[in-house]
């Protein structure tokens, strides 16, 4: 356990130094989100009452399309000078690795959401009418579930002859449920319609089921030759 | 074994031919939708075949991983690939039995969304199963598997809870089929079933053959024999 944990930051750190260094997935995420921020708003009149009830499931849409891009460039690095087929061979726990690359994927993302989130605030001049605490559980299993499962499938279209596009293909069905719950609990909580309980707890739930599926399997996943 | 599949296939076309008949002849028409209820022998029964034949994809996808076993693989790709055809018959029928009855094509009630979510579960991994190549794949495809068949119970709870939020008009209970209704409903249950297994065994042969046939004809360019020479009599033998 303790050599898990070990593995686990050693690798957490040599990711963040090197995103540190290079800034290149935060700034092309948060690039990016400002992108789909600034077209989303010709699609509907961002200022209308009205809108309070699709900025939830914008939010989340841009969040989910920019967290490809880093997701994407989760692996990409590790196959380089076969990084990977070292690790395989070396004794260190495949969950230590896993663990790091979602973590810094987890941090990656949280960044950008609270890089972008003032960003809607002020273009979709939005004020939150339910209770606004909730809303960080929210982000921060939201974020869990899409990352999760995104450093998972990442590490499984790695390995596919069209590695950038096969990852949306195998994570958004997967994400539904996990994407239905932040879409309906952003948007009950900005508009103070009714509960969000039943949403964090999904999300949970989601978290804790593809949380163990991915440690459980990920060894195999690495080990697939 | 492989002389029984002659034999199942022709009770599987008098069974079909037979529920057909019952569907549309024999089977007393709705009073209120009329003839295209019968759509229905086809639409709920197909639905069931996709169900089933999703869940041998999972199992067999279980087996493949814990003991590495190939046939095991071929079987959950056949299950995978004739479950994606049998679910879109249901996605098809669906829209046509809606629009008369209903209005509209589509609406976005809770079974129907959860169907499509299962449908699209499935093409992905039927797209990770063509993208992905060399012995990795069956490890790979049996992992996503695994994860579609974890999501269907929460895709399942999210569409439920998101729908009973958002109440649609077009969606009443089914209510009980009347007792004249029964046997053309059973017997196409029962003929889609067997077809569903006839298609997915016949499918699961013809991947072993295919993967038959990639050996010898690897193993030939390793060899440096001609493929066609070395591949040809093994194609009659597996057929037989």
């Amino acid at each position: 356990m303790n050599s898990m944990w070990t593995v686990t930051l050693a690798t957490l750190r040599k990711d963040i130094r090197l995103e540190w260094r290079s800034k290149d997935a935060l700034n092309s995420m948060i690039f990016f989100s400002l992108l789909v921020v600034v077209i989303f708003s010709f699609s509907f009149d961002p200022l209308a009452e009205e809108s309070r009830h699709i900025v939830g499931g914008l939010v989340w849409v841009a969040f989910l399309f920019a967290a490809v891009v880093a997701l994407n460039q989760t692996w990409a690095r590790e196959l380089r000078n076969q990084v990977l087929d070292a690790y395989r061979v070396s004794p260190a726990p495949a969950n230590a690795l896993f663990l790091a690359k979602a973590l810094g994927n987890f941090l990656f993302v949280t960044i950008l959401e609270a890089v972008m989130t003032p960003l809607f605030v002020i273009f979709y001049n939005l004020h939150v009418l339910g209770p606004a605490w909730q809303l960080i559980p929210v982000a921060l299993l939201g974020t869990w579930a899409l990352v999760v499962n995104g450093t998972f499938f990442a590490s499984i279209s790695i390995r596919t002859r069209s590695r950038e596009l096969m990852l949306p293909l195998l994570l958004f069905p997967i994400s539904i449920p996990a994407v239905v719950a932040m879409v309906e609990s952003t948007t009950i909580l900005l508009t103070g319609e009714g509960s969000a309980r039943f949403w964090i707890v999904l999300l949970l739930t989601y978290d804790v089921v593809f949380t163990t599926a991915s440690l459980g399997l990920f060894e195999m996943v690495l080990q697939a030759e | 074994m492989k002389k029984a599949f002659p034999f199942l296939a022709v009770i599987t076309a008098l069974l079909v031919g037979y529920g057909f008949y019952l569907g549309l002849f024999v089977a007393p028409t709705e009073r209120t939708m009329g003839d295209v209820q019968r759509i229905f022998y086809f639409h709920a029964p197909s639905g069931w075949t996709a169900f089933w034949l999703f869940f041998a994809n999972l199992a067999a996808s279980v087996v493949y991983l814990v003991k590495r076993n190939l046939k095991a693989d071929a079987l959950a790709v056949a299950a995978a690939e004739v479950g994606v055809v049998f679910c879109t018959v249901v996605l098809v029928t669906g829209p046509l039995w809606a629009r008369p009855v209903w209005g509209i094509w589509w609406t976005w009630d809770m079974r129907l969304t959860s169907t499509l979510v299962l449908w699209l579960i499935y093409v992905s991994y039927l797209l990770l199963r063509r993208f992905s190549e060399g012995t990795q794949t069956p490890i790979l495809a049996a992992v996503l598997a695994i994860f579609g068949a974890l999501d269907v119970p929460l895709v399942y709870f999210s569409i439920w809870f998101f729908r009973t939020q958002h109440p649609q008009p077009v969606i009443g209970g089914n209510g009980s089929l009347d007792p004249a209704m029964r046997p053309a409903f059973w017997m196409n249950v029962l003929a889609f079933s067997l077809l569903g297994a006839l298609l997915c065994w016949g499918r699961y042969r013809v991947e072993l053959m295919r993967r038959q046939v990639d050996e010898f004809e690897a193993n030939a360019s390793l060899t440096g024999q001609s493929p066609s020479l070395v591949a040809k009599p093994v194609y009659r033998e597996v057929a037989r």
